[in-house]
């Protein structure tokens, strides 16, 4: 039959079946109508959005809340936020553990997280595994159910588009969709077997841009992970950013604007607020102290003088900053960043 | 005596397999490793992309993370996770490297667990994007020493499909056709899958490796092709673009 006379639509003459091939508890509710509700009832005000991050911190994410943080693990993380949620001693988070790794082991590091959504844990890519956090899934403290990458980034996706569900290709007829918490279903046009994963609508999310004006409009450079479709999962939005420009900046290239005003909630300007994280075309990851951070978890109580040292007895950001090198060391990742050191 | 060791073998093995037309998605390390060097020889035009979102980038030096500011250095794109994964399913992507710490005979790989899921004796990071990329891309790659642990049967988490329990199994769970594991390049051979059973073949074993050693470092029954080849050693060109320009600091080549 040729092409125009084909119709597509009746392939899917056959009975439903759903298949409940995940086995593992949904830490969050993935109805999108509930989604709706929180989402209908936001003002559409554009208002300075200003603070700082101790105050979004305690105002903007309660003990129990499930947590997303933006970036990518060890580049652009919102490091400000993760330390503060460490400081206020936040308890019992739901974590998505979507590529993350310093990011976890900060919250890891503050006993902050119950349960996580792993689809990357524990590790820091090239540079090993972290031995507490490895610790807190092995000791069963934190409740872990499994997927990947992209299932989780469209997990995210679902719930940008305002769904419930989203279908993919991935994980399925393996032991990763058996401990995820996802479903089979046939595809209603061809039949054929799909993973449905559930939309994730975090309770709150921080992330880290390079700028943003004071209603959180704002711009990020170089790759966006999954960070466009977070933005709108949200159900609240902590922004840091690198600096604060005005409305007409952002009015004058629209095109660059990658996240709204009305899906933030609190804007925050934290300068060098991804370190020691790498933060694209502004500084590169300072692995110094993140291998010092890997090495000192070894021993509970240098680890111990170490979190008191670089968290617990700093104000904020600046002060961590300054036990770090401060501005010099920023400058030395700056000079590392644009490759002029040849390495 | 060889001029090179086992990991300079395995990275120049690897490369040979890149095509200039073709398109991978690479993590860190010896992967990386074995793109860029393929970059810098017969693929100059190879395109490179990084699940974080980097694609094309002229790689000056190896990445530590795959979302780092030099998988996108001269890039052509710097976009978002989703892109990449959607780029994979929609059948854009030759080729990926995965890693693993257990591979059994179909090519199915464990980078979740050690012991029971609650309780884990040992906790490994877990898919990040390599089932995502083991399910997605058409052919799947391994670079990896190999002991009888590492390539055993008892494999204790599927975490990333190869063949799941054989030929069709993909397909019948839900994979895209044609997809699956295509050469796993170790310290002792190149394997490649049968076929008719979709098990692990020896295809070559490298300059003095006997049959023996390389059935003694695996845990399960190998299939032999028809001819095993000996594997052709890094040309003295390779070695030195590997050296010189793709990992002078040795952070790769150094582990052996």
């Amino acid at each position: 039959m040729s092409k125009s006379n084909t119709d597509y639509h009746a392939a899917g003459d056959q009975e439903v079946v759903y298949k409940k091939v995940g086995t593992r508890r949904l830490f969050s509710n993935p109805d999108a109508d509930e989604a709706r509700d929180h989402f209908t009832s936001q003002s559409r005000r554009m208002v300075d959005k200003t603070t700082t991050v101790k105050d979004a911190v305690a105002n903007l994410i309660s003990d129990g809340d499930y947590f997303a943080a933006g970036g990518f693990g060890s580049n652009r993380i919102p490091a400000a936020v993760l330390h503060e949620i460490v400081r206020q001693k936040k308890k019992n988070l739901g974590f998505a553990g979507h590529t993350s790794t310093h990011d976890m082991q900060i919250l890891i590091a503050g006993k902050c997280i119950d349960r996580c959504d792993a689809a990357y844990v524990v590790g820091l890519e090239a540079r090993g595994l972290s031995k507490n956090a490895r610790k807190a899934f092995e000791n069963g403290d934190i409740e872990a159910t499994e997927w990947s990458n992209a299932t989780l980034a469209w997990r995210y996706k679902a719930a940008a588009m305002g769904l419930s569900f989203l279908p993919a290709r991935s994980i399925l007829g393996t032991d990763t969709v058996k401990y995820s918490a996802a479903m089979e279903v046939p595809c209603p046009f061809t039949g054929k077997p799909y993973v449905a994963v559930p939309a994730l609508y975090p309770d709150v999310a921080a992330i880290h841009v390079h700028c943003s004006d004071i209603y959180g409009n704002c711009q990020i450079k170089g790759i966006s992970i999954s960070d466009l479709d977070l933005a709108r999962a949200a159900k609240k939005l902590i922004l840091t950013t690198e600096r604060i420009i005005h409305n007409d900046e952002i009015r004058r290239e629209p095109h660059l604007t990658v996240i709204p005003y009305y899906e933030v909630d609190a804007v925050i300007e934290v300068p060098y607020g991804a370190y020691p994280s790498n933060m694209a075309y502004e500084y590169f990851t300072d692995e110094d102290h993140i291998t010092e951070w890997l090495n000192t978890e070894k021993d509970e109580k240098a680890f111990q003088e170490f979190l008191d040292k670089n968290i617990y007895n700093c104000k904020n950001h600046w002060e961590y900053l300054e036990v770090n090198g401060g501005l010099e060391k920023i400058n030395e990742l700056r000079i590392q960043e644009n490759l002029s050191d040849k390495v | 005596m060889s001029n090179y060791n086992g990991m300079e073998l395995m990275i120049c093995l690897a490369s040979r397999y890149l095509e200039d037309d073709g398109s991978v998605v690479v993590g860190t390390g010896a992967p990386c490793a074995a793109a860029m060097l393929a970059q810098r020889t017969r693929a100059p035009k190879l395109m490179v992309m990084f699940e974080a979102g980097g694609i094309g980038p002229r790689l000056p030096s190896m990445p530590i993370s795959v979302g780092d500011s030099r998988t996108y250095y001269k890039g052509l794109l710097t976009t978002s996770m989703p892109e990449i994964m959607e780029a994979c399913q929609k059948g854009m992507v030759d080729y990926t490297f995965l890693g693993g710490a257990q591979i059994d005979m179909y090519g199915n790989i464990n980078s979740t667990i050690i012991g029971d899921y609650d309780r884990p004796k040992v906790r490994f990071p877990g898919s990040g994007g390599a089932n995502d990329l083991a399910s997605l891309c058409v052919k799947t790659m391994m670079i990896t020493p190999q002991d009888k642990n590492r390539f055993t049967n008892d494999i204790e988490f599927i975490t990333s499909p190869g063949y799941l329990t054989g030929k069709g199994a993909r397909e019948a769970a839900g994979l895209p056709p044609g997809g699956g594991p295509y050469k796993i390049i170790t310290n002792l051979a190149v394997l490649g899958f049968d076929e008719e059973t979709c098990r692990m073949r020896v295809e070559m074993i490298h300059p003095g490796i006997t049959r023996e050693q390389v059935i003694e470092n695996t845990g399960f029954e190998l299939l032999w092709a028809p001819e095993v080849l000996e594997s052709e050693p890094p040309s003295e060109e390779e070695l030195e673009i590997l050296r010189k320009d793709v990992d002078p600091r040795r952070l790769i080549i150094g582990r052996g």
